[in-house]
């Protein structure tokens, strides 16, 4: 078992709020990365009071390990309930790590059209990138053992928490 | 051997290598393509169409038998995951000049195939290649003489599902020409397979196959019974070259006694809705007033094919 206890996700999702606000402004586009994204994403739009509906990604069709692993089994359905073209887009995952799932959810978005500007909000980062990307907006960030997998899960009421799988498994 | 001997399509980890068949294919593969085709509707409604996930890959199209709406579709969903497509109606090429379907295959291998999607009047022609071919190479069935249409059979049960959300109280009539059809076979095993509780096949005795009932579908040869109270109307082609042999009076007769009609139609339920597999024979197994009705979604199953081709290409060409 790993020897440092993950933060409490309910606690990092209220800071993320906190800096998120100044910054998000009535024609922002929230768009959350299936699964945990979704989530985080669902509790900040409705926090941040946005106007534009909540839009969701599954970057399984975009994925650069495709040609290793195949087609994820479980592919969602991805939705974005408005014009991209033009707007001020902030894309939310839940574990910020080599970059590769996020720069897949930035080719699929130039696919919608031409965003005024992306930005990234991620609940954790836990560094390891492989790509050159960074987050604007992060709860916290932390160090793990590169053999750790971290994850979202959401409770049945609803609560947030950030668990510990082993990779491979 | 990278296939499993007993299912060789699957692969030796139970995953989906080529797609010959939807007999005995299991359950979690078929929701799989069903709910992989549902996102890939989603990205053809989208401004770009395209998803890059058969980039450099080569598709070919490999037809020993006439097809417009199977062969355009799966050229359209080869183009959609970015793949390049090179088409080729075999009728008209080598085999004329007496080239085997075995050499075809090994000469447009070694142009650097990835993918065959074959289409033959021989029952079992895609298992032959599947068998010759590398490792590497994906063969997808687009039709096999009486044997099996599954392409064909999985936007059948995606259209069902997009209409009717679950099988598991389903009452689902297959009419027509089963005997000659390999649409028929792909819908009654898929059925089963998706627990479809009860799938009836309407169709004079002539055009039935022999022991159909072990195949666990309940057999009617009076229309107006068979269809009552359905929920779900396939209608099969009757393919024009079978009333030349004695299997049947006339096209005006079988029209008569099995063409689906307004007031035939009437006897199932009233949201039941009407599939055919296309090309429509209209006034032969289907009346136009039906076709073109508020009930048919005959239209709707050709664009849900390109999503479910997608779906089929882009998971055997990852496993």
């Amino acid at each position: 078992m790993p020897g440092q206890p993950l933060p409490d996700a309910e606690q990092l999702l209220q800071a993320l709020i906190e800096k998120m606000r100044p910054e998000a402004g009535p024609q922002t586009g929230l768009i959350g990365i299936h699964t945990g994204g979704v989530w985080l994403a669902e509790r900040l739009h409705q926090a941040l009071q946005l106007a534009v509906p909540l839009g969701s990604l599954d970057v399984s069709f975009y994925r650069d390990d495709y040609e290793k692993i195949g087609l994820h089994k479980d592919v969602k359905r991805s939705d974005i309930p408005f014009d991209v073209e033009g707007r001020q887009l902030i894309l939310v995952d839940d574990v910020l790590y080599t970059g590769r799932t996020i720069r897949a959810a930035m080719n699929e978005l130039f696919d919608y059209g031409r965003p005024a500007s992306i930005q990234l909000a991620a609940l954790v980062d836990r560094g390891g990138r492989e790509l050159p990307i960074a987050a604007q907006f992060v709860g916290a960030e932390i160090q793990v053992d590169p053999q750790q997998g971290i994850e979202l899960k959401r409770g049945e009421s609803g609560r947030l928490s950030l668990v510990f799988y082993t990779q491979g498994a | 051997m990278w296939l499993d001997p007993s299912n060789p399509q699957l692969n030796k980890n139970g995953e989906l290598h080529h797609l010959l068949t939807l007999e005995g294919l299991p359950a979690g593969i078929m929701w799989q393509i069903l709910d992989t085709a549902k996102s890939f509707v989603g990205v053809t409604q989208r401004e770009v169409k395209k998803v890059p996930l058969l980039r450099g890959k080569a598709v070919f199209n490999l037809f020993f038998e006439p097809s417009t709406r199977t062969r355009t579709t799966f050229e359209i969903a080869a183009k959609r995951l970015s793949a390049d497509v090179i088409n080729l109606a075999i009728n008209i090429s080598s085999a004329t000049k007496g080239e085997s379907v075995l050499d075809t295959v090994a000469n447009l291998a070694a142009m650097q195939a990835d993918m065959f999607i074959v289409r033959h009047a021989s029952s079992g022609a895609p298992y032959l290649i599947a068998k010759h071919v590398a490792p590497e190479i994906h063969v997808i069935n687009a039709g096999d003489g009486r044997h099996a249409h599954p392409t064909q059979g999985l936007l059948d049960m995606f259209t069902i599902r997009h209409y009717k959300k679950d099988f598991s109280s389903l009452k689902v009539a297959v009419v027509g020409d089963v005997l000659h059809s390999r649409v028929a076979r792909s819908h009654i095993h898929a059925l089963t397979t998706l627990g479809c509780p009860e799938i009836r096949v309407v169709a004079p005795k002539t055009l039935l196959p022999k022991a159909v009932e072990t195949l666990g579908v309940h057999v009617y040869h009076d229309m107006r019974q068979g269809l009552k109270d359905v929920d779900v109307v396939m209608m099969l082609r009757l393919q024009n070259e079978r009333m030349q042999s004695a299997l049947l009076a006339s096209a005006q007769e079988f029209y008569k006694y099995y063409g689906l009609t307004a007031d035939k139609l009437a006897l199932a339920k009233s949201d039941a809705i009407v599939l055919h597999p296309g090309p429509m024979n209209r006034g032969v197994e289907i009346d136009s007033s039906v076709a073109d009705g508020g009930q048919s979604v005959i239209l709707p199953q050709v664009t849900f094919g390109i999503a479910i081709r997608m779906a089929v290409m882009s998971i055997v060409a990852g496993n």
